[in-house]
């Protein structure tokens, strides 16, 4: 297996699992668990017949996506009595939020950190109950954490100290170095209640906030993963009276209507996700290039094509910074 | 991969695929008598370069797999037989979900089996070889497998990876032809690894009811002793025995309570290997059946 369409392929139409011989199988294992689909394959094909042993082995990973919602769902619980006398919104963010929410793209994903938006005028608050209710910094090395404070879209990661379960806190969307400004302050404003107190963006916002964290910074890792939460989330949310219209003005409002067209595409040309033609667009001639970096992984779980992995890691470096800060920032990483 | 391998062991196959040839060969030789399995792998172990230039320039053999350990140290080529070992242990450590893990060599008579657990170097996994050569099964000198749903334990009978001195010992005991290639100056000092005996290979399949807790301390030192251990510590000493003891969640949490409280356990301390073999069949014919 030289990519992961495979994988892909069983995703968009689990009927296609029951024809897989083991060696198939095997194969599709180690892509999904590289690309942590593992949890969300095993629902997608759960009641069909397969190949020997392969049912027990997805029903392990149907268990261990159980514990990690409840894991999830328990930790976001402290982190509420952690900030609850402080009164301000907080805002869950990526699985924690899916599975908090009850949407279809939580059903057996994976989840590590918790991830919270919070205002940005609140965040030193936010960061010394933190720390008050437990929880301690990773990292100890000064320029990382300068640059973490100045530049980007998150405090630096904090971890629980009996827990051992680390916190990501979000003032923003993006890096403050990236071009786009999504208006954060707009999302916490909009963003819906659970019955517990803590909230969850609003369906548009979510998608949004998705397609940021995809196609707007990092290099497509875990792409496919991404990819797949932003299909779920279109089949969920585009039910809702107005959802398109919502999307279309949004993506517009947070400078990321490109970024939003590209993931609409992608997604129905992967996972065959119906989504408003006129959002989507025309095809780009690129679209093929980012298809070829998200499948770029071998039935042994390796990633491949390392010249197209290479390129979309330089775009990573160059969405989110400028040329110059570029060049000081590679210098102080390598010197060390 | 260019070069593989797959291997039943006990419940669990793997898939061991590597960029060099020698690694694959020296597993093939090592694991002959083992059944190769024909359908899905549970886990999927890979040997590759480091970095790509180092698959020739200083061949160095970075483990990885389904699961990884981001800073996993490499080992040279020539330790790649221990690389492969290590790889396996690996996938079990951070995937296994079936079972609840425990760091513990286990042996089985009349389908009942011994556990033994302890600190690394306390001697469990020559302890367990020296039984499977004295009338015991061999299950496992790494990991016992513990089943939630039964409470029974399957076997994961791996080749036993004898230390240093433990290896003169079993080469007089098994014979040269039952041991593999002498892997020198490894991170984890010298190693040769047993190929266990027939009858723990043909019954792989086969699990068994725990019914005894050993914690063996080995020391020429040490005067023979069996001391008495309460549940609370046992209890503890196990959870930190498991690898996968926190991901199983509820479920491991039961089963390790019911093997607590429904199975004796000693520590025993033992200066020579004869006093060892003594004591268990003597604890062992103590135990109600």
């Amino acid at each position: 297996m030289k990519d992961a369409r495979l994988l892909v392929a069983v995703l968009r139409d689990p009927s296609r699992a029951s024809a897989l011989n083991g060696a198939e199988w095997t194969d599709l294992i180690g892509v999904a668990r590289a690309e942590s689909l593992i949890g969300s394959l095993a629902h997608r094909v759960q009641g069909l017949r397969l190949a020997p042993g392969v049912e027990a082995i997805l029903e392990d990973a149907r268990r261990d996506a159980e514990q990690a919602r409840r894991q999830a769902l328990w930790e976001a619980e402290m982190a509420r009595r952690a900030l609850a006398p402080l009164d301000v919104p907080v805002v869950l963010l990526k699985g924690t939020a899916y599975v908090a929410a009850g949407l279809q793209a939580g059903v057996g994903r994976s989840i590590g950190d918790l991830d919270i938006l919070v205002p940005r005028a609140s965040l030193d608050a936010v960061q010394e109950a933190l720390l008050a209710a437990g929880w301690e910094w990773v990292k100890e090395d000064a320029y990382d954490d300068l640059y973490y404070r100045r530049w980007m879209h998150e405090l630096p990661p904090l971890i629980h100290r009996e827990r051992d379960r680390m916190v990501d806190v979000h003032h923003t969307i993006l890096p403050l170095t990236a071009r786009p400004t999504p208006d954060a302050e707009a999302m916490i404003a909009e963003s819906e209640s659970l019955p517990n107190g803590l909230r969850v963006l609003a369906p548009a916002d979510m998608v949004i906030h998705a397609v940021a964290h995809l196609f707007a910074d990092g290099d497509l890792a875990g792409g496919l993963r991404n990819l797949w939460d932003i299909d779920r989330m279109l089949r969920d949310l585009a039910e809702r009276e107005g959802f398109w219209r919502a999307l279309g003005s949004l993506a517009e409002r947070h400078q990321l209507r490109r970024q939003v067209a590209r993931a609409l595409r992608l997604a129905a040309r992967l996972y065959g996700t119906p989504v408003d033609a006129r959002l989507a667009g025309k095809p780009d001639a690129t679209d093929r290039l980012f298809e070829r970096r998200l499948l770029a992984r071998n039935g042994w779980g390796q990633g491949t094509r390392g010249a197209t992995r290479f390129a979309f890691y330089v775009r990573s470096h160059w969405l989110r910074m400028p040329p110059l800060m570029l060049m000081r920032h590679l210098w102080t990483k390598a010197r060390r | 991969m260019k070069h593989q391998l797959s291997l039943q062991v006990g419940p669990v196959a793997f898939r061991v695929g590597s960029e060099w040839r020698q690694p694959i060969d020296a597993l093939r030789s090592l694991y002959r008598d083992y059944p190769e399995p024909k359908g899905v792998a549970n886990f999927t172990v890979r040997l590759e370069a480091e970095r790509p230039w180092r698959r020739w320039l200083r061949p160095s053999v970075a483990i990885r797999g389904d699961y990884i350990l981001p800073d996993a140290a490499p080992l040279a080529l020539e330790h790649g037989l221990l690389a492969a070992e290590m790889g396996m242990n690996l996938q079990m450590a951070l995937g296994q979900k079936r079972y609840l893990l425990l760091h513990a060599a286990t042996v089985e008579r009349d389908g009942r089996a011994v556990i033994m657990t302890g600190a690394s170097g306390a001697g469990k996994s020559t302890l367990a070889a020296l039984l499977g050569e004295h009338g015991w099964r061999l299950m496992g000198d790494e990991f016992a497998l513990l089943d939630p749903e039964d409470g029974r334990l399957h076997p994961f009978p791996r080749a036993v990876s004898l230390k240093n001195h433990a290896i003169y010992v079993m080469e007089e005991i098994a014979g040269e032809e039952r041991l593999g290639p002498w892997l020198r100056d490894t991170p984890k000092g010298t190693i040769r690894h047993l190929r266990p005996r027939a009858d723990a290979v043909a019954r792989m399949g086969e699990s068994a009811r725990p019914a005894m807790i050993l914690f063996p301390s080995f020391g020429r030192e040490l005067e023979r002793a069996v001391r008495p251990v309460g549940e609370a510590e046992v209890f503890v000493r196990l959870t930190q025995a498991s690898t996968n003891y926190v991901t199983l969640g509820e479920r491991g949490f039961a089963a390790l309570s019911s093997l607590v409280k429904g199975v004796p356990a000693r520590a025993i301390d033992y200066p020579d290997t004869e006093t060892a073999l003594a004591l268990v069949e003597e604890l062992w014919s103590g135990l109600p059946s």
